[in-house]
This record gives C-alpha cells, structure tokens and sequence, in this order.
C-alpha cells in the first residue's frame, strides 16, 4: 500500500497539499509517482504565474507516459523547486520531500481530502 | 558493438571523387569552415559489415510477426519498391519544369483521384510528411476556413481521451487549446459529454474511427452531425483506415477533412522512422484552402495550380514523393476488389487472434473487434507480478516483435495487437500459442520473466538513463 502520510492533505488527482509559513505547499503522492514509474522530466511554471484549482500547473513525464499535475487552489506560484530540474527523481525517491511549488495568496479548502479519505480514493484505483 | 567513429583510421579507404568538371563557384568566407570535420575514415567492406550487423540486431516485418498495435506493420510488396526504384522516378529534380515530370505529376495526380475516392474527399494535398504533420496540416485548413468566415471565436479542438497522443499535440502546435471527451463504456464517445461540451467556441473534432481501442463507433453519424450543428468540423485521423478502406467512407460518415498515413495503410517500410507520408484530404468547400501548389489536367497535360486562398506551403517540394509512388502502385495492384479485401483480412485476423487469446488474457472490451484489439494485463500484474513490459520482452525471445505497450493511455497494462492482413492463419496460430506459453510461464516462473529477452543482443536498454541524460553525439577523445 502506498505511503500516505496522516498530516497532509490530498487532491483525487493525487496532489498532496501543506499549510507551511503561509503558503500551499504542492507535491506529487506516493501513489502518484509509483503509477507513472520513473520519471524523467517535469515542466514547472516559473515563479508569479497564476494557477486555478483543478486546472494543469505542471506536467510530469515518466517512461510511460506524459501527465498533467493539477492545482489544489487558485492563487500565485509563490516559489518552485527548481532542483527538480536537474533531479526530477528526486519525486520517485521521496515523493512527499520532493515539493513542485508554493502557492501564495490562499489556502487548503474544505474539498481536499484527508489521508483516510485519500487513502479510499486509492483503493478504488487499485481495483479499478 | 563499435561505433563507426571507433573503427575510424586516418585516411583509411574512402569514395575517390571525381575531378570536377563544372566551374568553381566561391562562397562568401563567412560561410566556409576553417577545419574538415571529423568524419569517420572506414574502408567500403567495414563500412558495409557495421551496417549489416546491426541490421542483423533488429526485427522487421521480413524477419517474423510484427503486431505492433496501431503502427500497421503489414507486408510491403515487392513490387511497390520496384516501382519507387525505377529511375524516371529516382532521377528526377524536384525543380525540373513541370513539361519534363509529366509522368511523376501523373503519379500524383491518379493517386489523388483514387485516394478522394477511398475516403469520400474532394481534394488532397501530398506534402505532409507523415501523419502528425498531416494532422497539423489539416487543423490549419480548419482554421482558415473559421477565419475566413470572421469567426475568431472557435479556439477549441475536441479531442477523444482515447486519442494518439499526437491529435492534442498537432492541435495546439495549430493555435487552438483541447477539450478531452471521456469515452462511453463501450469504449466510444461519450455522446452527453460530446453535446455538453460544443459550442460557439468549437472549431473542430478531431477522431479517429475505428478508434484507438479498436473499435468502431456506431454513434458516428450523431458524432459528426452534433459538431457541425454547433458549427465546428470534423476531422477524421487515418491513422485506423486500414480496417474500413474500400467498406466505409470518412466522407460519408461526416468528416470535412482527414489526413492518411500512406506509409501505413498504402504499404511503404516505416519501422526505421520513414519516410511517411501523410496527405490531407477535404471536402469541396475547403479545396480553396489547401496547401500550394495543387495539381490539374489541362489538354492531356498536368500543371501545378495555386489554390485561390492557400495556406502555401507546408513543406518544401513535393512532399516524400516515392511514397506517393508506392501507394499509387499497392492501390492498382490490389484493384477495386483487393483494397476492401485487404481490410477485411485485416479485421478477421485480429478478430481471430483475439478469440484464441481471450479466455486466457482479459480483453478490455468484450466484443468484435476491427483491425486490433487491447489487452490489459493489470489483473495479470496484481496476481503474479508479470507486467505488460515483462510479457513484451519475452516475446522477443520467440523471434514476435512485441505488440505496442501502455497504449491506450485508458488501459491499464495495456497490450495492442494488429495483426494485418498479410499473416497466414499459421502464423497466427504460432503467436497465439507463444501468448499462451508466456501466461503459463508468469504463473510458474515469473522471476524469469521480469529478466526477459533472454537470446537479444540487449535486453532491456536503460529508458531511465536515456530519457535523463541522453548521450545525443559522439565525443571525441581529445
């Protein structure tokens, strides 16, 4: 079963979400990065872009496939983790360190899910 | 294996070039360089033994069953090649006045008129290169046409969730932003989705029918006519027209305008990358859009012709003309009775291999399928680790090219396998039982199938490294 840390918050296109200093935090889930396999590239918007809730921010390619990463909230790229640049295996290795972006000028709402709720979201892919 | 800049030696055996004959033309310095590159130094016969091993290490149509899913793997005739080989074809310049090529603007003229028939159009273009810039192609004539109208209002291309990756992509390379319509549980379009999402803002549908699991949509006329109610067009991709030519019709199932893949359908070796071909064909109405030039008879003469509201070019010349030759010379050679014939072999192979296969490997949809059909190997994966890759690289070791892989994107463990028409009965009944070996083996042995092939020269090359830090030139040692 996949890692799915009981602190942080989860999208159903499993985006995991923190609170930290004022900003969303955004990464890919555990889940996530097992079902794409090893990643090798991930296009990030730059810094002051606008993002929308449940709109594409980011695409990850893996060996298998291109996908979309969706935005939890509507707001600011307040900070990008540009490391993943060079590193984007750093996702595969420790999805939940492995940030994406920062937003600023929001913050987690009542749609996001807790990690049981995720965790269901899981199962049922899974026997999907 | 050495590359050919290992085997180099410093002026070991090259072509010796004739003394020149013509005047001497000088360039501007600017543009000469100021060393020779590095080319690699090699003699004929070692040149001639690299290019044969490595021939040696690759598996094409010649060598056994190539069921690679959505590519159309299937035999190209002899006689084709012949054909593209003869030397009024290969001699020719493409700037020769128009009054020495008469017979290679025949060529495309006749398989304009033949190719308009097989799919209900009106008018063609050969000069795409091959299908994803057919598909570009196309969308640009789309958008002329709104444009012309003065209806800058349509930005959208919708696009099935089962589609090539390749139509999303082609559309937004023409200006436009996607819609995805999710499939119907028949592995159709969603129909309630489809009308939900059309609108003023649509240009256009992009679809491919038989679709990307190998079926065909029966709701294909509501399709169309849904579209073009709310003012949009519809695009008809030809990358499945190998299981309808010469049965069913873009044209009449609705399509404005549809691009082929000559290389796939109309039999040109396409393994190794190309070249392709990917004409674009329209109805009457967007003619006047197509790219520059066109061809027309005039007196028993073929001229080059602009068409009055052109897009100009999309390629240099004539498009990959001998591909053009060699469709022209499958479709006359197979006639009016062999073109539907071809695809319906087609279909009765994959129907056939699908029904030796389908109580033992789990078929995404449970029905009759056309050209090809979709295996998903997720339940295989859940019970015995053996993934859709693992059972692709053994089947290496049987001498099959594996199927193509993790395609359709709505598939799970996705396996895609068309057969074509061009494999005996024998043939498939050898595959179906290496398939079935290879089931038994990932409940017995499925260590030993995540290590497969087991007989290649390379087995499982490293994609993570590739795609990371791909090595894209030699480099030298000094």
């Amino acid at each position: 079963m996949a890692n799915i840390p009981a602190d942080l918050k989860y999208t159903k296109s499993h985006e995991w979400v923190k609170e930290e200093d004022g900003l969303l935090v955004v990464g890919l889930t555990d889940f996530a990065a097992t079902a794409l396999g090893d990643i090798v590239f991930i296009r990030l918007p730059e810094a002051g872009e606008e993002v929308t809730a449940g709109e594409s921010f980011a695409e990850v390619e893996s060996v298998k496939a291109v996908s979309d990463v969706f935005s939890p909230a509507t707001g600011k790229v307040a900070e990008v983790n540009e490391a993943l640049n060079d590193a984007p295996e750093a996702v595969n290795e420790d999805p939940y360190g492995a940030w994406l972006i920062k937003i600023a000028g929001t913050e987690a709402t009542d749609e996001l899910l807790d990690a049981s709720a995720y965790e269901a979201v899981c199962a049922a892919e899974e026997d999907a | 294996m050495k590359l050919l800049f290992e085997r180099s030696r410093t002026g070991r055996g090259q072509s010796l070039i004739p003394a020149c004959d013509v005047p001497a033309v000088s360039f501007d310095p600017s543009l000469l360089r100021a060393e020779a590159p590095r080319l690699p130094e090699i003699s004929e016969v070692d040149l001639g033994r690299h290019y044969t091993e490595l021939a040696k290490q690759t598996h094409g149509v010649n060598d056994g069953f190539y069921p690679l899913g959505s590519c159309t793997m299937k035999y190209n005739p002899r006689i084709d090649e012949e054909m593209a080989a003869l030397p009024g074809f290969t001699g020719i310049h493409p700037l020769q006045g128009e009054d020495t090529a008469q017979g290679c603007l025949e060529v495309l003229f006749r398989l304009e008129k033949l190719l308009c028939e097989i799919t209900g159009m009106d008018g063609m273009t050969f000069q795409p290169a091959a299908g994803a810039h057919g598909e570009y192609t196309g969308l640009l004539l789309i958008r002329r046409y709104h444009q012309a109208r003065g209806d800058a209002a349509r930005t959208k291309i919708l696009v099935p969730d089962s589609a090539h990756g390749t139509n999303p992509a082609s559309a937004v390379m023409a200006g436009f932003s996607v819609v995805s319509i999710p499939s119907n549980a028949q592995g159709g379009v969603d129909l309630d989705a489809l009308r939900a999402a059309v609108g003023p803002d649509t240009a256009g549908l992009m679809l491919t029918n038989p679709n990307t699991v190998g079926l065909f949509d029966p709701n294909i006329l509501e399709i169309t006519e849904i579209v073009h109610r709310a003012g949009g067009l519809c695009y008809y991709d030809g990358a499945n027209l190998n299981a309808i030519m010469g049965h069913v019709r873009p044209g009449d199932m609705g399509f404005d305008c549809v691009h082929l893949n000559l290389h796939k359908t109309f039999s040109t070796p396409h393994g190794g990358g190309g070249p392709g071909s990917g004409p674009v064909g329209c109805k009457a109405f967007l003619e006047e859009y197509l790219p520059e030039p066109r061809i027309r008879e005039e007196n028993g003469a073929y001229r080059f012709c602009t068409p009055a509201h052109t897009m100009g070019r999309v390629r240099s010349f004539w498009g990959n003309f001998l591909v053009a030759v060699r469709a022209l010379t499958y479709i006359l050679t197979l006639g009016r009775e062999g073109i539907p014939e071809a695809s319906a072999g087609a279909v009765l192979n994959a129907n056939y291999l699908m029904n030796k296969l389908k109580d033992s490997y789990d078929m995404s949809f449970d029905t009759i399928c056309m050209h090809e059909f979709v295996m998903t190997l997720e339940r295989l994966k859940h019970e015995t680790g053996v993934s859709a890759m693992d059972v692709a690289k053994r089947l290496l070791d049987f001498g099959m090219h594996p199927p193509t892989m993790y395609f359709p994107l709505i598939v799970h463990e996705a396996l895609m396998v068309e057969p074509t028409e061009t494999e005996s009965p024998e043939t498939l009944d050898e595959a179906a039982s290496v398939f079935l070996g290879i089931l038994e083996e990932a409940r017995t042995d499925p260590e030993s199938l995540h290590s497969a092939p087991h007989s290649c020269p390379i087995g499982r090359p490293d994609e993570v490294t590739a795609a990371r830090s791909p090595v894209l030139r030699y480099k030298f040692a000094q």
